[in-house]
């Protein structure tokens, strides 16, 4: 099964056909996804876990953060996922000064996001509420509706809180860490369009690339009630 | 052009074009040797503290280094041997040409793994230089996330790194099987070898992310020194240990399936015969990738769980016995009516099956939650375990690279010494373990350094065991890399068995198939014509 | 029986015997199956040895009765061990309502025990012949595992939670008390004894009869302590109610203010005295403070035990 007649360039030499090529790379990046999702869920595992011991100290741990700037947050990053699923239908239609134009702006949304988030790890490194030796949490129930009161800081409550606190960190450390790996991505979706290699026929990256924000999306889409809403029921 | 025949080995001979090969074949060898490394490495910890236990006391190290030695033992052999052994190796290099393939699906991706896997191999050897782990492989919080005081931060961030090998390895491996398969290959005609990689690659997939994250929070807790399995501050211990075996009971599968893969191939080729209930066995590969992934419990038994948890997961480990059970008759019936040959391969399919016959039987013990509240964490388990893992596995191993080095390298190792190796090590196996499963029972707990007098004997005969089962690897290596060199040339199908990749010349060339194959065949057809013609000189 | 019981240890609990009766009829059970295929292995091979190069062995035929056959046996076999099991772990996990209570606490690398009398040992552990016994046991820091071999028992002991284990001992003498839970540089050495005595010898060494000092038992030294801290202040029914009243409490079902009914186990009163803002009782202000850390694992078993008695 020689395919010398009819071989475009980015048809790997092992493989037979275009289709069984785009085929591989989308079955491929869906099981990566399916590592993913396991992934993710053995943190939100272990989260639900002590949320469920530690309701009131999660609770109150979540008042701490600003959901005025994680809401600002889930919506840049949902703008992005349109930016990005317009960046794939450019792809589809062969326009590639549209792949770039997208991807830039998908970029430029997943900056702000990265940006916002930064601010609010600054916040908390200010607020000695991350996590470790220097941790140190002064309650302040009546700022927020939780249906609990104490006078003096207990130590053990101050415990939960810090288990919140690290697992706040870990699960949107280890998402920003997924964008960062996404914008990387994204520079050579870019590198890839400027040098013409995508066509209509071809734009399998700018797709896989989509795929995958999509999951970073759909992660924060979990995220955001499981750390930011969990004391407004 | 008999002698200046071009294949995947000869193609090209620098240094470069090994490191940045995409051919899954030598990425396999790449992998094999990375991975002796790692074997010998283990086997010197094994050696070492099994001299140590020769007597009750502390004789050659503390208890420290015996602590050390271990752990290293555990961790280099789990993560960096089994794990990888034969997907990464034979797997690697003859998944795409049993599917009449060119390649992996993703060459690129296949080169990576090796890379990634070379670099938690090197953060796990570093963590042994810089002065070693003492948690075992385990990683039990709180200890190891407070009270430890060794490097393990170091192995577990190997263990994490290596973890995304695996992945890599698995995907590719689905994506192969599903996309890449010639034409006429259906999915009932594929090799068992390519239905057990299937599982594992599931197993991969689903299973290792989770021991990935589970001992990054580990690690995180360390680096950080904050409190996530942490008892002083809420933290759960036993939450780390059902995360823990969520991954790694179905690893116990990822190191055994390939491994049932391989001795299918072998006493089909050796007896001439298609396997008995072919798609059975098939689909019980299958089956226990599945039910692997809800008995972890069973390692919890005496770790608190409710006793009602207890009771479903020793049903489930239970079921577990079915489909093992339903590869060992099925394996037995295949001999029937055969035309056997004992030949070095052989020899060690026959020792697999009787040795995970005794493994898999023990396994039953320990599902049975009165006898496991006894035998936990005592060598009963340790043997019960070296049964399943060096007794299947490792002896698997050994014998699907015996039976494929002449494909792999083209040339034949002695025969003879072949045999006699696999009945020293079959023997230096059992003198190692056999005498565990009684000193467990007598209740000789696991990892320790100083023991009661009375359990001696039994030590002095594991110890005695080994030293047989070193000779018996010495001896392998020996002639091994002899025949790399003085070998008898291989020709096309020395085994004459039935498969796609002994129709292409030994070693193949590097593109596999000139042109892709047409399968218009069962698996394991012996009724075929190449099965009994003799191989001309073949260097065409 | 004397060749076989060198292969056993000693049996010196009720469950001792219960368990190596499960235990030799897996052994029947893999010694057949064992030899079963063993045997049919090695009769095949010689059988159906390949005598000349041109052999050809007839095809596979397929045969579902066979593998059926080979299929159900098993699973019926493995669930009579599955039965069977799981009756006599019911067994192991539920203590007789009258088995006296010793406290343990396990630490690296040595184990404590408390004895209802109020003598405390350290890695040796004197118990009466034919009593049944149960252990209550927590550790100060990583987890350990209390493995008695002589009694089949075996039971994890875990920082931040009570566990449970119990025996009756049928024999007198001393046994090994191993842990068997890899808890760090000493492991090997975090053991001991378990002394059977006869009951009137067992009374006279708990008693402290060859001691100078008085003995407290948990219930009066957790008395004591309950005292010495404070705690009659707010739990005293008199007091104007601002804790909850503890007679009968242990085992009593207690409504929190979240509605949910919790059963007043030792867990539970453990974490109210630790993390009193855990699990509030209706009806009350969370006003307790803490007493983590100002008492250790073994006075937290005193108060429990006192509060237990009331």
């Amino acid at each position: 099964m020689s395919h010398d007649a009819s071989h475009p360039a980015h048809l790997a030499h092992h493989f037979d056909s275009p289709e069984q090529q785009n085929q591989s790379s989308s079955l491929g990046m869906w099981l990566f996804l399916a590592q993913e999702v396991m992934f993710f869920g053995g943190l939100f595992v272990a989260y639900a876990v002590y949320r469920f011991k530690y309701a009131d100290a999660f609770a109150v741990a979540s008042g701490h953060l600003s959901l005025f700037w994680g809401a600002v947050n889930t919506v840049v990053l949902i703008c992005s996922s349109l930016t990005m699923a317009l960046a794939v239908r450019c792809g589809q239609l062969g326009d590639k000064r549209g792949i770039i134009r997208y991807v830039v702006a998908t970029m430029i949304l997943a900056s702000v996001f990265l940006g916002i988030k930064g601010l609010e790890y600054a916040h908390k490194y200010e607020d000695q509420l991350v996590p470790g030796p220097q941790f140190e949490y002064v309650p302040d129930f009546d700022s927020y509706s939780v249906p609990v009161t104490a006078e003096t800081a207990d130590p053990n409550f101050a415990g939960h809180v810090q288990l919140f606190y690290s697992f706040y960190f870990v699960m949107t450390g280890l998402h920003a860490l997924h964008m960062v790996i996404g914008l990387g991505l994204m520079v050579w979706l870019i590198v890839k369009a400027a040098k013409n290699h995508f066509s209509s026929e071809y734009y399998t990256p700018v797709e896989m690339t989509g795929l995958y924000w999509h999951f970073v999306d759909i992660v924060w889409i979990f995220l955001f009630p499981l750390v930011y809403l969990v004391w407004r029921h | 052009m008999t002698k200046s025949r071009t294949h995947y080995l000869n193609v090209n001979h620098t240094v470069g074009s090994w490191l940045f090969t995409v051919d899954h074949k030598r990425i396999g060898l790449m992998y094999l040797g990375t991975i002796l490394f790692f074997f010998l490495l283990g086997g010197i910890a094994a050696v070492l503290f099994r001299v140590e236990l020769m007597t009750p006391g502390s004789t050659l190290m503390e208890s420290e280094t015996y602590n050390r030695l271990f752990t290293m033992h555990g961790i280099t052999m789990i993560f960096f041997f089994l794990v990888p052994s034969i997907p990464a190796v034979l797997g690697n290099f003859l998944l795409p040409i049993m599917l009449g393939a060119k390649d992996l699906a993703f060459p690129k991706l296949n080169l990576a793994s090796w890379y990634v896997f070379t670099i938690g191999g090197l953060l796990g050897l570093g963590s042994i230089i810089f002065g070693g782990v003492d948690t075992g492989w385990t990683f039990y919080t709180p200890y190891s996330s407070t009270y430890a005081n060794s490097q393990v931060i170091l192995a577990a961030l190997g263990i994490f790194i290596a973890g995304f090998a695996s992945i890599m390895t698995g995907l590719n491996f689905i994506v192969t099987i599903h996309k890449m398969r010639a034409p006429g290959l259906t999915w009932f005609r594929l090799p068992l070898f390519v239905w057990a990689h299937y599982a594992t690659s599931i197993i991969i997939i689903l299973g290792t992310p989770v021991i990935a994250i589970t001992i990054l929070l580990v690690a995180i807790e360390r680096i950080f020194q904050v409190g996530i399995f942490d008892p002083a501050l809420g933290g759960d211990p036993v939450l780390f240990q059902h995360l823990f075996w969520f991954y790694s009971h179905p690893a116990v599968y990822i190191m055994i399936l390939p491994g049932m893969g391989v001795i299918s191939e072998i006493i089909a080729c050796f007896s001439r015969k298609r396997i008995f209930g072919y798609k059975v066995v098939a689909m019980s590969s299958l089956a226990i990738a599945i039910l692997g992934f809800f008995v972890w419990g069973h390692h919890m038994f005496v770790s608190s769980q409710s006793m009602y948890a207890g009771m479903v997961f020793s049903i489930l480990s239970f079921l577990v016995a079915i489909p093992s059970a339903i590869k060992v008759f099925n394996w037995t019936a295949t001999l029937y009516g055969g035309s056997i040959k004992l030949d070095t391969p052989m020899l060690y399919a026959l020792g697999f099956i009787g040795l995970f016959t005794i493994g898999g039987l023990t396994g039953l013990f320990l599902a049975t939650m009165a006898i496991n509240i006894h035998v936990h964490d005592t060598y009963f388990v340790v043997a019960h375990f070296h049964y399943v893992m060096v007794g299947g596995m490792v002896m698997a191993f050994f014998g699907g690279l015996h039976f494929w080095w002449p494909k792999m390298t083209g040339r034949h190792f002695s025969e003879m010494l072949g045999r006699i190796t696999a009945v020293v090590i079959f023997i230096g196996f059992n003198l190692t373990f056999f005498p565990q499963f009684i000193v467990g029972y007598l209740g000789m707990p696991r990892r320790y350094h100083i023991y009661p007098e009375e359990f001696q004997i039994f030590h002095v005969l594991s110890t005695a065991g080994a030293a047989v089962l070193a000779v018996g690897y010495l001896l392998m290596a020996a002639y091994l890399f002899h025949s790399l060199i003085l070998g008898k040339r291989s020709s096309r199908n020395p085994w004459k068995a039935i498969g796609l990749e002994w129709t292409i010349p030994s070693p193949p060339p590097t593109e596999n198939f000139i042109d892709t194959p047409v399968v218009d065949y069962e698996a394991y057809d012996y009724s075929l014509e190449r099965a009994y013609e003799d191989d001309e000189e073949d260097h065409s | 029986m004397n060749i076989l019981s060198s292969f056993l240890p000693d049996q010196a609990s009720t469950l001792a015997a219960d368990v190596d009766q499960l235990y030799l009829f897996l052994i029947g059970v893999s010694m057949f199956f064992c030899l079963l295929i063993g045997g049919l292995v090695i009769g095949f091979v010689f059988k159906f040895r390949r005598r000349s190069d041109a052999d050809r062995p007839a095809p596979t035929r397929e045969n579902h009765g066979l593998e059926i056959l080979w299929s159900v046996i098993p699973l019926v076999l493995v669930i009579i061990m599955f039965v069977w099991g799981a009756v006599l772990f019911y067994k192991q996990w539920r203590p007789p309502a009258d088995a006296m209570e010793i406290l343990v606490t396990g630490k690296q690398w040595m184990w404590k025990m408390q004895h209802p009398s109020g003598r405390s040992e350290i890695n040796d552990l004197h118990v009466p012949l034919g009593r049944p016994i149960r252990l209550t046991m927590t550790s100060e820091d990583v987890i350990h595992s209390f493995f008695i071999p002589a009694f089949r028992t075996k039971a994890d002991v875990v920082p931040g939670r009570y566990t449970r284990t119990w025996f009756t001992p049928t024999q007198l003498g001393s046994f090994h008390l191993f842990c068997a839970e890899y808890c760090g540089a000493e492991h090997s050495l975090m053991k001991g004894w378990v002394h059977v005595v006869e009951e009137e010898e067992y009374e006279r060494w708990a008693r402290g009869d060859d001691l100078d000092t008085a003995l407290l038992s948990p219930v009066e030294a957790g008395e004591r302590l309950f005292t010495e801290l404070g705690c009659m202040a707010c739990h005293n029914p008199d007091s104007g109610a601002l804790g909850p009243a503890l007679d009968g409490l242990f085992m009593s079902e207690v409504t929190l203010v979240d509605g949910r009914v919790v059963v007043a186990d030792e867990a539970y009163i453990r974490e109210s005295i630790l993390e009193p803002m855990a699990k509030v009782t209706a009806g009350y202000q969370p006003l307790m403070p803490t007493y983590k850390g100002q008492i250790d694992e073994a006075q937290l078993m005193q108060i429990i035990s006192y509060i237990k008695s009331l």
